[in-house]
């Protein structure tokens, strides 16, 4: 019982509501971030619905292949990061610490393959702004995808590095032991950011990948 | 007990890779303008698969509920508002100037 205690913060009746409180304002945080990337998807879709033949024609630069392989991976990464969460309530400290090592490594090779997707990018002229050599007559509104691309995949990718971290730090106290199957809302916590990160590249992959590989 | 849930997650696991699978093979297929509401129809299944076993929220209080939806709500409002100008702007024979 005085484990238990020395938990919950004084502000709280008990671990219940300190959990609930803690799970709340994440899912109150990550509603904001729906908002975020939904102005990008909103701009997206607009600019789609004016230009969707340039939108078309641009798209088929992207390798669809390589965002597969990388939806593949950050799937790969929240099947650890909810085993790991799995592992914390239960107690299991190995599986939480390998788990979380994965969830980290995983990560990691979604970002190099985003890189080497963006230096591909670079070496055919399709930096919007800094690189781009696509001449034609709908140049421009391929440029306009591509910085929409890169505004999306950028953003993207800087919360994944944010996750990476944040899974660092989680992952360090969990060695040091400060996580039980009564107080593990940090672990709770940062799967659900992660989980996010993997929702939106879920809707990323169809719209910048697929979308364009038929029709007009 | 301690492990019952594994083989949920995996089995969710294994969805979210078939349906990847399956969206990858469909853009390739010509479906005309049926493709972008398959390909995202798709993604919202895979979305919801996430929300519901991956965060939990199959067995979440129902405030929690009322974010995460009302996040997509908002959404819903911010895409249904931004298009109904762009969609409707060749409707009425307005002059510019």
């Amino acid at each position: 019982m005085a484990e238990h205690a020395a938990a919950v913060a004084h502000q709280f009746d008990d671990a219940e509501q300190q959990r609930g409180a803690a799970e709340l304002g994440m899912w109150i945080f990550l509603a904001t971030e729906v908002m975020f990337f939904g102005g990008m998807f909103t701009a997206f879709t607009a600019y789609r619905w004016l230009y969707p033949e340039a939108f078309t024609h641009a798209s088929r630069h992207l390798d669809a292949l390589l965002g597969g392989i990388n939806t593949v991976v950050l799937i790969g990464s929240s099947l650890t990061m909810v085993l790991a969460v799995h592992g914390a309530r239960h107690g299991h400290r190995r599986m939480l610490l390998v788990c979380l090592a994965l969830t980290m490594l995983l990560g990691s090779v979604f970002l190099g393959v985003k890189a080497i997707e963006w230096s591909s990018k670079w070496e055919h002229g399709l930096v919007p702004g800094l690189h781009f050599t696509l001449t034609g007559a709908d140049a421009g509104r391929q440029e306009l995808f591509f910085f929409l691309y890169f505004a999306m995949t950028g953003v993207h990718a800087l919360h994944l590095v944010i996750g990476i971290c944040v899974v660092g730090v989680i992952f360090a106290l969990a060695w040091r032991g400060h996580y039980s199957p009564e107080y593990h809302n940090p672990v709770e916590v940062s799967g659900l950011y992660w989980h996010f990160i993997d929702i939106v590249w879920i809707f990323l992959l169809p719209m910048l990948y697929l979308i364009g590989r038929h029709g007009a | 007990m301690a492990r019952s849930a594994v083989p949920l997650y995996v089995a969710v696991f294994a969805a979210l890779i078939v349906l990847t699978g399956v969206t990858v093979a469909v853009s390739y297929v010509d479906l005309g303008p049926a493709s972008v509401v398959v390909a995202l129809a798709i993604a919202c299944v895979k979305a919801f698969l996430v929300l519901l076993f991956f965060m939990h929220l199959r067995e979440s209080p129902g405030l929690t509920w009322v974010v995460a939806l009302g996040g997509f709500f908002w959404l819903g409002i911010l895409i249904a508002l931004t298009m109904s100008d762009v969609l409707t702007r060749g409707w009425l024979p307005v002059g510019g100037p």
